[in-house]
């Protein structure tokens, strides 16, 4: 039965490290804990199944549908509250507490235009195929999620070190003065990376919700404090330490839940968490991150 | 070691990674005199009063203040030994009032207890009195007297430099370090704060400041130790300093290259 | 005086709950006057709760002991968890206090003593209006006390500049600890109150969200003064009753409030200089 828990942690931990990936590039980009990303990725579910159900989209479709919505609130949110905290050189926790708000504000809309209880994708849009590798049970779902988790990340990873785009982002990163002084738009590139993150985030939040086939206003929280833990495991504001952390996170709590008792799988990953965090802030696979004024 | 000298810094070095900032820097600052310590930009200036203060450990060598080793101190701690500070970039209390500033400067002097305050017991409201008393008379040797109950961050960037001065003395210092005291200041406002520097030099306080005003230090301080990255290439009284060669290379080469 | 029992009987538990509640933002005044931002007051008062409620039914200890027992045990644990949970700062503090807050509510969840998923049901009503009266009274003295002391002042001068505090001869990481410490007794006293006039307490209560509600309170209200917390955690216990018409869409209104404060009011709705200057008057006299 390992092999059947090995390919669940891997489907899993595609998507925490492609959630984690948004979350942790907002960090590293806009120095910003983005605490409303749950809320994000709630959001994206949401979209994707009223595209399905309401217009009759396909799935793919309605895929790239959640990407752009959620993307599109990722970019309000960055234009509409932390554009003028920026500019007011508000203290670095003032973003982190709107956040909060945009995540309070998001569930709480969500749950009210499509109430509280758990919603469904209809069985016929999903793809139906099984089949046996060895003794495992290979859905072609599975299959599906982590293939578009890795795409994207393999996309994202290509643009951030091939690319112009990709060097003015790190740019930033190290120092948004010293990339204002190269003459690189900064804040341009906060709204395309607010843009990024959240439309990452969105899909997986489609991915997940096609996983387990379950949408809830509430499923962003769990997913936040998950995507919390991966970028602590990672180092804060490190890609690769995403991709691993994410990964690991999925297989920690695969293998916990099937030898422990499920909630105290919880239990387990937020006490190594709090742990990592006390021995080593800067991440058990990452470098430490620390921003020149 | 001699009784006279209040800071003694022996081969001190300092390195971050492979980069040395300080090598091998020794000098004393003896007590009841202004030392100066002065140098081009980066040569290590900031850092001296850095591993003095306890907010860096220096890599090698040993600094004493009053016979006693500062090594392995707190910051706290070598404050409360009598060694306070100002900085080169300003950090007054910018929310707090100028009297609460300088209050906060006595806060080792004031000795009540939880239980003493909870009660508003005689005792603490006499010791808090004594502190607005002290912070006022601190505050008008300074000339701020009359702004006592202004937000800090409603100074003027010279009346700022004084506040700090005042918040650093009400420590009780027994050695005063002044990172570019006169820094932004007119030459009216300086030839006033060279003499609160010799009167706080007379009332028993050691001095010992870094300086880029020439002038300045040479009129106001009994020797002078140079810098040059991160070396002492020159140490004696203003006119030993102004003449040695080195010193007039080190200066003049900097400028060749500004 | 008919209204009124008619109104005390419909509305005590609410009033209650407003006094439970400046109880908890003023323990996370504490801690921001100390420039920490600590999520992990939710916990400790979950903390407080069980053991006060276990207390109380379990081995029938005296009001007073429990509520002794609630405050100090959640302080003993920010004690301890505080040396190197305070070494960390800004986002990582913020961050670390979280993960601890989950690690207390999944413990909370998984005991068999703490009743697990279900909660504890069947805590005696001991708690009276005079109580919470009473602590909220004390501890507003205290708290007063202190913040015009040198412990106050050192408490805004480490949220000003940790360094320059240092270098004015305080102990800066004894002092975070004290401020986390007390916030963590002031929770605990808070969360032992809410559970001797809710007859139920669950670890739902006591989560990530929880956390966030009193952080609002105390962002919404400002922390300048001691009045300010009081004031966000009054109106955001009040909000919820009197958006009932808006049913799922409530909370809406508290993450709108949340963001509008950051945005437009980043001291909060009470900020006596703010005030002060909107009426042309000079600062006087603080009180």
């Amino acid at each position: 039965m390992l092999e059947q828990q090995l390919l669940n942690a891997l489907t899993l931990g595609s998507v925490y490290a492609l959630f984690a990936l948004g979350f942790t590039l907002v960090f590293g980009v806009l120095a910003v804990i983005n605490l409303a990303h749950g809320a994000v990725f709630m959001v994206g579910s949401y979209a994707a199944l009223a595209m399905v159900s309401h217009l009759n989209a396909p799935l793919w479709v309605a895929m790239l549908g959640a990407m752009l919505g959620s993307g599109i609130v990722g970019l309000l949110v960055d234009v509409l509250i932390l554009k003028p905290l920026r500019a007011r050189n508000a203290p670095h926790l003032a973003p982190m507490i709107a956040t909060i708000g945009v995540g309070i504000m998001l569930t709480s809309s969500a749950q009210g235009l499509f109430g509280a209880e758990v919603l469904r994708f209809p069985e016929d849009i999903l793809p139906a195929g099984e089949f046996l590798v060895g003794d495992v049970h290979v859905r072609a779902l599975e299959i599906a999620i982590v293939a578009i988790a890795f795409l994207l990340m393999a996309v994202l990873f290509v643009t951030l070190k091939r690319t112009q785009l990709g060097r003015a982002l790190r740019a930033i990163a190290e120092s948004p003065k010293a990339a204002y002084l190269l003459g690189i738009n900064v804040e341009g590139l906060f709204h395309v990376t607010s843009f990024v993150t959240a439309a990452l985030g969105g899909i997986a939040g489609v991915l997940i919700g096609l996983n387990f086939n379950a949408i809830t206003p509430q499923m962003g929280q769990p997913m936040l404090h998950k995507g919390i833990a991966v970028i602590i495991l990672g180092g804060m504001g490190d890609i690769r330490g995403a991709l691993i952390g994410g990964l690991f996170l999925g297989f920690a709590e695969v293998i916990s839940k099937a030898y422990l008792s499920s909630q105290m799988g919880d239990a387990v990953a937020f006490g190594l968490l709090f742990l990592i965090l006390l021995v080593r802030p800067s991440g058990l696979f990452g470098r430490k991150l620390e921003r020149k004024a | 070691m001699s009784a006279a000298n209040l800071l003694s810094i022996r081969h001190v070095g300092k390195h971050f990674g492979g980069l040395h900032v300080l090598q091998d820097v020794s000098f004393e600052v003896p007590a009841g005199s202004i030392y100066g310590l002065i140098g081009p930009n980066g040569a290590g200036k900031t850092t001296v009063f850095n591993l003095i203060t306890g907010l860096l450990t220096p890599s090698a060598g040993s600094i004493d203040f009053q016979g006693a080793s500062l090594i392995g101190q707190q910051a706290h701690q070598i404050t409360h030994r009598g060694i306070a500070r100002t900085f080169q970039n300003i950090r007054i209390f910018k929310e707090m009032d100028l009297l609460e500033n300088v209050m906060v400067g006595m806060h080792e002097h004031l000795n009540y207890g939880p239980l003493a305050l909870l009660l508003n017991s005689g005792a603490c409201r006499a010791a808090e009195k004594r502190a607005r008393e002290r912070a006022l008379e601190l505050l008008s040797w300074v000339g701020l007297d009359h702004k006592a109950d202004m937000l800090a961050d409603n100074l003027s960037y010279g009346d700022q430099r004084k506040l700090e001065f005042a918040r650093a003395l009400a420590t009780e210092p027994k050695l005063l370090l002044l990172d570019e005291p006169v820094a932004g200041m007119n030459p009216s406002e300086k030839t006033i704060l060279m003499e609160e520097i010799n009167n706080i030099r007379n009332r028993g306080y050691g001095v010992f400041m870094i300086e880029h005003d020439m002038r300045f230090v040479m009129g106001l301080c009994d020797r002078i130790a140079v810098l040059n990255f991160g070396r002492i290439i020159a140490e004696g009284t203003p006119d030993e300093v102004r003449n040695n060669p080195e010193v007039i290379e080190a200066y003049l080469g900097k400028e060749d290259a500004a | 005086m008919e209204w009124f029992n008619d109104f005390w009987s419909t509305y005590s538990t609410l009033v209650f709950t407003v006094g439970v509640h400046a109880l908890l933002a003023l323990s996370i005044w504490l801690t921001l006057s100390c420039g920490l931002l600590s999520l992990a007051n939710a916990a400790f008062m979950g903390v407080g709760a069980y053991v006060a409620a276990l207390l109380t039914v379990n081995l029938e200890w005296s009001f007073p002991a429990v509520l002794l027992a609630g405050a100090v045990t959640p302080a003993l644990v920010a004690l301890l968890i505080g040396a190197p949970v305070l070494r960390l700062s800004g986002v990582y503090l913020a961050m670390a206090t979280l993960a601890f807050g989950e690690v207390v509510r999944i413990t909370i969840l998984n005991l068999e003593i703490t009743g697990g998923p279900e909660g504890l049901n069947g805590i005696p009503l001991i708690t009276e209006g005079w109580h919470i009266v009473l602590i909220l009274a004390v501890t507003i003295y205290s708290l007063a006390r202190l913040r015009r002391s040198k412990i106050g002042r050192a408490f805004e001068a480490i949220k000003e500049d940790e360094i320059a505090a240092r270098l004015m001869g305080i102990n800066v990481d004894r002092y975070k600890l004290l401020a986390f410490t007390l916030g963590a007794f002031i929770a605990g006293l808070a969360g032992a109150l809410n559970a001797h006039f809710t007859f139920f307490i669950s670890p739902r209560e006591y989560g990530f969200e929880n956390a966030v509600d009193i952080l609002t309170m105390a962002v919404l209200g400002g922390t300048t003064t001691l009045i300010g917390p009081m004031l966000g955690g009054t109106i955001l216990t009040l909000l919820p009753e009197l958006l009932r018409s808006l049913h799922d869409f409530r909370s809406l209104v508290n993450g709108a409030v949340l963001i509008l404060v950051v945005l437009f009011l980043p001291k909060g709705i009470w900020e006596p200089r703010r005030i002060r200057a909107f009426f042309g008057r000079n600062k006087g006299d603080q009180a």
